[in-house]
Order: C-alpha cells, then structure tokens, then sequence
C-alpha cells in the first residue's frame, strides 16, 4: 500500500511501487486535470509540484515520493501564486487547446511562487521543458511577467 | 474516489475566471424539444428560464471556433452573451454538416466562412419570431418592437418581455424564411475581443478530454500497431506479461496487439512484456531514399493542368529564364493529447468517448467495423487536445473499439507517444517544379508543378476530379501576383509506405513555400528589393498589396540588421486571408539559426474574435517554424524512425520571438485563419536566411550543415 498526500489529503493507493504519480493520479484516483503528453520527462504536460518544486509526474515512480506534499493542477487555484496566474492566464486569454496549459500553470506557478520577479531569462528556464503545441509562448511569456507584476 | 468525479453534467465557468457564460458538456438527441423550450434550428435553444443553449455545429480544438461561433449566433439573435452555455453537437450530416462539405467536418479553416450565413440566419430567424410572439402577445405590430440582451421591448408602451417568457409562444409562431441579417454597423458581438467560452476549465484541471474520460468500470489499454504499415502479427509470447500485477487481458488482432490493464502503467508494462513477432508485409524494404527517388521521377512528367494562361512555356524562351525546385518532408502532427479512445462494446452497441474532427465518420466507420448500424454506435464529443488534422482521421476509434470488442468493460486506449508519432497519417512529402522568365524587371513566364499525394482522393473522394487534387495546388493555381503567361499542373505520386492527410496549414504550406521562395529569387536575379517586386506585381490584389506594404512598415523593412541577420518576406492568399509575414532571422558560422523577429499583416476580412485571430496567427506561425526549424520524419526498413520529442523536436518557449500580428480592418466577409498562419514560415525564414548568409535553402527543414558551408544548400 503506498500513501501520497496530494493538495492537503492523504490517499491509500494499492498499486506498485514503480507506478508513475501520473498513472496514480490520472487513472487510480481519477485526477484527470494532469495529463500524458510524452512518458519520458519532455513535454512538460504532466508537471505537479513536490513540496513546491515542480516535477515531471510521468517518470516519477510513487514509491520514491515518501511523505513529500504533492500539488496538481485541482489543488494549485489554492496557492497564491497559482491563483494569480490562473487569472492571468484567461486574462491574457493564453490558452488554444489547453491541453498542455496544466503542466505550463504548475512550471510557471512554481516558477512565481520561488522566483517573485523573473526576468526573460528566469521564464525561459523555468518554462523550456513545457511544450505546447498550438504555440501560445508568446502569450504565457506575457501572462508570467503580468503576474509577477513586472509587465 | 472516482464516483465523486461525475462530470458529465452542466459544467459552469470557473470561478478562477470570473466567467458568466456557461459550458455545457455532452449533448442530447436533436430536436429532442422539452415542454416550454424554444427550438427554432438546430443550433439555438431557449429554455423557460431564459438559459440559451448554443450547439456547436463545429469542434473546438484550440481554434477558438466555440466562442466564434456563439458570438455569430448570439448577435442575430440578440442574446445576452454573458448567459449563453455551449454545446458540442451530436453526430448528424442533416443538421450540421459543413456546407463546404456536406459532411460534419471542421477544418481547412472554413468553421467560420462556411457557417458564417446559415448561422447568422439561424440568429435572425429566432429572433424573429421572439418579437413575433412578443408582438402577438402585446397586440402590437412587431415592427414597433426591438430584441436586445435577450429580451423584446416595446418602446412606445415601455413593456418588454424575456426570451425565456417568450419560448412557448415562439415555438408556435411560423418562422419567417427573409428574416432581416443585421448591418455590420449594427454588430454589438461580432469585432469586439470577447472572451473565450473554453478556457475557464482548462486553467483549473476541470475540463474533460476524451482521454480523460472514466466511465464506470473503466479498464485501461496499451497498444502497439504493426511497425510497418500493412504487416500483420505472426505470433505472441504473452507468458511473462500475463502474471504482471494489474494486468487482466492480452489481445491479439491481425494487425494490433493491446495489454489491458487496472491502469495505464500496467497496462504498458504487460505491452512491453510482451514478445511479438511480426510479418512486415510488403513495405518492409523500403526507405525515404526510395520515396524521394520516386517522387522525384514523378516530378519531370507532365501533370494535370489546373491553370492555364497565356503561353507559358514559348514566354519561358522569352527574357532572363530561371528553374528551381523546391521540396517538403513528411511530417507527423504530434498533437498534445496523444490519440486515444474510450470504447464500450455491448452486445446492443457500442459507445465511444472520443475528440474528433469527423463526428460522423467515427460513427459510421466504427459502425463498419463492428458490424453494427450506425445508429447502434454512440459517440460523445469532447474539446479536442490539439486537432491539427489528424482528428480527421477515425483510425483510432476503429482500432480502439475493435479491441474493446474483446473486452467486457469500457476500455480507454491510448496511444503512446511513440505510437502516436509512428502511426500517424503523415503530411506528404511535396516537390515543386518551378520555372521563370523575367522580362524589364517583371515575371513574363511561370510554371509551377506540384508532385505530391492528393489527401483529397483519400479522404473525400468526391472533390477529387480531373487528376487534380485541389487542396495540393491551393495558393498556387490561384498565386496573387499579375502574370501574363501561367501554368499550373499537379501529378499525383502516392508514397505508399505511410498513408499522407491534412496537416495544419495543409496544401498552402507547400505551395507559399515555392512561390514565395520562388518569387524571392526571382527579385534578387532581377536586382529589385523583394517587397518593392511583389508590390508591383500586385495591382489585381490590392488587399494582398496593403498587408505587404504594412509588414514592411511595421518591421522596419530595409533598416540595419548586425551580421548574419536578415529579413525575409512571404506574401499569401490562403484560406480568404490575405496575410505578409516578415521574419528576422540570424545564422551563426555553425549553421544555428536564431529568430529574431516575426511581424505580420492580415486581413481577413470582418473579424468575428479579433484576439482569437491573433491568437491563431501567433500560434500557427510557431506550429509553421516549428516545421521549418525542425519538422522531418523519415523512413527506414518501412518504419517511421521518429518517436517521441526528443527526435521530433517541437519549438520551445527559450526559442520563440516576440511575434506582432497587425489586423488591417476590413468590411469583406470572413476569411479562415486557424490555417493560415503556418503558411508563411518557412519561405520567410528561408528568405531571412538567404538574406542573412546568401545560401538559398530549398528544401525543409532548414539545413544547418549547408547554413554553416559544410555542404551545398
């Protein structure tokens, strides 16, 4: 049996250990908002925070995840910096498909939350490993710097 | 857990966004009219509460088409905007079949030119007969009366009355067929930078995707196709992944073999337990080489004429003659949410959760498949994760449904990434034919021959005709510059080793690729800037010439650029748009190209969404770069050799520029735009690069090895 707190609730999960978080979460628990994009860490899509820091969900095996508070996407409305850029983010209007955007929210939530004023550089770092296809960047770029207070 | 995840019912807007309009999931049967609800067409409903559903005769795949298409119907209609919920339509050619068409498809960029009258007529025709049966009501003529913000008012009496108060009443009243379409002048909707209808759930992890869905009882697949397209399994040793913890069921068909699981993870750790032998069939020896010797053959027969003026091939003896051949790879479309399906097979029927672009042909074709009637097979739309014109394809809801036939569960299949790269339905690869002459510093002669696959002979066979495949000389028959003496041809050159279709952007890629390449040395061979000769050429399409002229202005067209670094030019008429696009670009002595720089002009026409536009121009020009940078899947031994991101490199945030998108205001119909901003990449960049280097790039993706001097171009 294998415990994980996610968003503040602690849930008892009967799979193995090297299952995935992603896998747990999307079809064990039925926490569909992060998603598989590419199961080998380089798309970004299925980003979650482990104490805050943002990890690739699809190559993270649950055993190795110990008491560490996990944050998705359902839970990450409830931090301040996530608010903020969900409200940027349809302020600025940045989503198309928004397919990739859980995992674009949860880099740039975590990119806020530890970086309060990022620069260009900071944005292209903290966002490199997060791919969307129907090529918003331009808009998240924008969205970040609004949250941030530094657009 | 799970059951406390039902979603399947109205889902408002997010508080995140402080939304008003309602998003509605799932759909009904059509017409299925409830007692004091008016039901004017298939695309309206009033309820007695006043709630007006908008159904989407169109799929939302990123495109923004959702909200487009509320606005067109909400401003005939005269509705309070802030209180329409949307819905996805159910599958029906009768009632939402694309008018382009005939058959319920989106694509091609048409959502809004193809609906852009049957849905203003729907608007105005219920509001109609809202007034009409407020009018009867009140015992006033309905000429004294007007609709705003859902509701009829009677000025001269002061009383008005709610939509919702009027719906019985309305569903009696005989619908006018000359119902009066507002002046753009009047539009209180259309033009103004609304916000979108899908985005509120897409912020928060709410919204559900067809991969997303968990129908009770749900089990979960992985598969694998045969890596060479037309081979067949021979045999599988399923001993070591039948004891795997969560693995329940191996499935072996002719030409897949699926592991279903208690979830995704087992699922693929059974698959990948699995030993499968397969017979490659009869594609197993061949490579890109062969392709690309095949379809360079081709290319030096003569091809079906699909424009003809003037004398073209005596005007080519006629002045400074110049040949060039261009040439496009295959590409897959790699879409955020890989393919997927979620299919439950009873012995009644089968029904499926899926994202598709072709609503009915999902239907009809899995109905094909099961043997079953289409009317047995259920299909639930959801917003798409990416379309991008691989969701007009049915394959994955046949292939899934065949296996869920085996299985006595609903059954979600999804592909994995290297599945979904590898079995995907390629963008042709093209060669263009190309021969000029110039004439006192004018194009006197030009013929252009197109050789590719005809996606269109596939996918819809009644548009195919004469040997033409419209779609594949699209932006090149119709090529916006004055020239006397013209000839167009396409020759059909099917790869065969993988099956081609639509890809964002679609014939037009190729075609503004040549021309716009094409024309580009031509301006240098005639000595003339390349803005100043498209313009003088352009007199027949002054709507073109305006957005070239802006692009210029707006990048600072001519002005000092370091070393390395150019400006490149496309012009274009795609799609009813009329767009120029200037990307600054640089190359270093390694042949690494950085963007600098991306500006373009449009116009296209009345815009419905202004910020969607835009949206889609940013977008597709990052999709069209993405292409032109990086895009190439190739072929060995029969197998497609990309797989995942990391070979198949998609553009990334550190690597995109700032993009400016000038609208040029318009009063002409709509055109499409969720295409055509991929058009213009890579003849831009590859003129910036020429600009930049003075090394002529003639084939995508950009060569860096020939940008470094490595090896010719």
């Amino acid at each position: 049996m294998i415990t994980l707190t996610i968003n503040g609730q602690s849930h008892d999960l009967d799979i193995t250990e090297d299952t995935p978080l992603l896998w747990a979460l999307r079809d064990v628990l039925g926490m569909t908002g992060t998603k598989f994009g590419c199961g080998i860490a380089q798309c970004g899509a299925c980003t979650v925070h482990l104490d805050g820091h943002p990890v690739r969900s699809c190559m993270l095996p649950v055993g190795t995840i110990g008491t560490a508070q996990i944050t998705t996407i359902e839970g990450i409305g409830a931090t301040e910096a996530g608010a903020r850029i969900q409200k940027t983010w349809l302020d600025l209007e940045v989503v198309q498909c928004g397919y990739c955007q859980s995992g674009q929210i949860m880099s740039a939530a975590a990119l806020l939350a530890n970086t309060p004023q990022p620069d260009d550089r900071d944005i292209d770092d903290a966002m490199a490993g997060n791919i969307c296809r129907c090529g918003t960047y331009v808009r998240i770029r924008e969205a970040i710097k609004k949250a941030a207070g530094v657009a | 857990m799970r059951a406390a995840l039902s979603r399947r019912s109205l889902l408002k807007a997010g508080a995140a966004g402080g939304l008003a309009a309602g998003f509605l999931l799932g759909f009904r049967l059509p017409l299925a009219r409830a007692a004091g609800e008016f039901e004017p067409n298939a695309f309206i409903r009033i309820a007695g509460d006043g709630g007006i559903t908008l159904i989407m005769p169109q799929v939302e795949m990123g495109q923004g088409t959702y909200t487009s298409i509320s606005m067109i119907l909400a401003e005939e209609l005269d509705a309070d905007f802030a209180r329409v919920a949307v819905e996805h339509a159910p599958p029906s050619d009768k009632l939402y079949g694309n008018p382009f068409f005939g058959i319920q498809v989106t694509g091609n960029s048409n959502s809004i030119r193809a609906f852009w009258d049957p849905l203003r007529k729907a608007g105005a025709t219920a509001r109609a007969m809202l007034v009409a049966a407020a009018a009867q009501e009140w015992k006033v003529d309905p000429a004294t009366c007007r609709a705003a913000a859902s509701q009829v008012f009677h000025d001269a009496s002061g009383r008005n009355l709610a939509y919702g108060v009027l719906a019985d009443i309305a569903g009696s009243i005989t619908p006018p067929t000359d119902a009066p379409l507002k002046a753009v002048k009047d539009f209180t909707l259309i033009g103004k930078p609304l916000k979108r209808l899908d985005t509120p759930g897409k912020v928060n992890g709410s919204v559900v995707y067809g991969i997303d869905e968990l129908p009770a009882g749900v089990k979960f697949a992985a598969l694998t196709l045969s890596p060479v397209q037309g081979g067949k399994v021979v045999k599988v040793d399923d001993s070591k992944a039948k004891g795997l913890p969560g693995v329940r069921q191996v499935i072996v068909l002719d030409d897949v073999v699926a592991v279903v699981g208690d979830h995704t993870w087992a699922a693929k750790q059974g698959l990948a337990a699995l030993d499968i032998a397969w017979d490659d069939g009869p594609n197993a020896a061949i490579g890109s080489a062969e392709v690309w010797a095949a379809l360079r053959a081709a290319s030096t027969q003569k091809g079906a004429v699909a424009k003809a003026e003037g004398d073209a091939d005596k005007a080519l003896g006629d002045g400074d003659r110049l040949d060039a051949d261009y040439e496009m790879p295959f590409l897959a479309h790699a879409a955020m949410e890989p393919m997927n399906c979620v299919a439950h097979v009873t012995a009644d029927g089968c029904e499926l959760w899926i994202g598709t672009q072709v609503m009915t042909r999902v239907q009809s074709e899995v109905a094909k498949a099961l043997g079953l009637p289409p009317e047995k097979v259920i299909v639930h739309q959801h917003l798409l994760g990416g379309g991008f014109g691989r969701r007009l394809e049915p394959d994955m809801a046949i292939i899934s449904a065949r296996i869920a036939q085996k299985v006595d569960s609903p059954l979600k299949v999804i592909w994995s990434r290297e599945e979904d790269i590898r079995h995907d339905v390629y963008r042709p690869v093209y060669r263009d034919v190309m021969s000029a002459s110039l004439k006192d510093g004018r194009i006197n002669a030009w013929t252009h021959r197109v050789t590719g696959s005809a996606v269109i002979a596939r996918w819809f066979p009644p548009a195919y005709s004469k040997d033409i495949d419209i779609d594949g000389v699209d932006s090149a028959a119709d090529i916006p510059y004055g020239i006397p003496n013209l000839r167009v041809e396409f020759v059909r050159k099917e790869p065969g080793v993988v099956t081609t279709g639509f890809w964002r952007g679609v014939g037009p890629n190729n075609n503004v690729f040549a021309v716009e390449s094409f024309i580009d040395e031509l301006a240098h061979k005639a000595g003339k800037d390349p803005v100043a000769f498209r313009i003088a050429m352009l007199d027949k399409t002054p709507r073109l010439k305006a957005a070239v002229q802006m692009a210029a202005e707006k990048s600072g067209w001519g002005g000092a650029l370091p070393p390395r670094a150019g400006r490149g030019i496309a012009a274009q008429v795609s799609f009813g748009s009329f767009i120029a696009t200037v990307i600054e670009a640089e190359a270093d002595a390694d042949g690494e190209v950085k963007l600098r720089r991306i500006v373009s002009a449009v116009d296209t026409g009345i815009p419905v969404n202004p910020d969607t536009i835009v949206a889609q121009i940013q977008g597709g020009l990052v999709f069209g770069l993405t292409a032109a940078l990086f895009g190439e899947i190739t072929i060995d031994k029969g197998r497609v050799q990309q797989s995942n991101f990391h070979d198949y490199r998609m553009l990334r945030i550190n690597e995109v520029p700032a993009i400016e998108v000038h609208l040029i205001e318009s009063g002409e119909r709509p055109g499409g735009i969720g295409e055509a901003g991929v058009n213009p990449c890579a003849p831009a960049l590859a003129n910036a690069l020429f600009a930049a280097t003075g090394i002529r790039l003639r084939r995508m993706p950009i060569d860096r090895d020939a940008l470094a001097g490595r090896k010719p171009a």
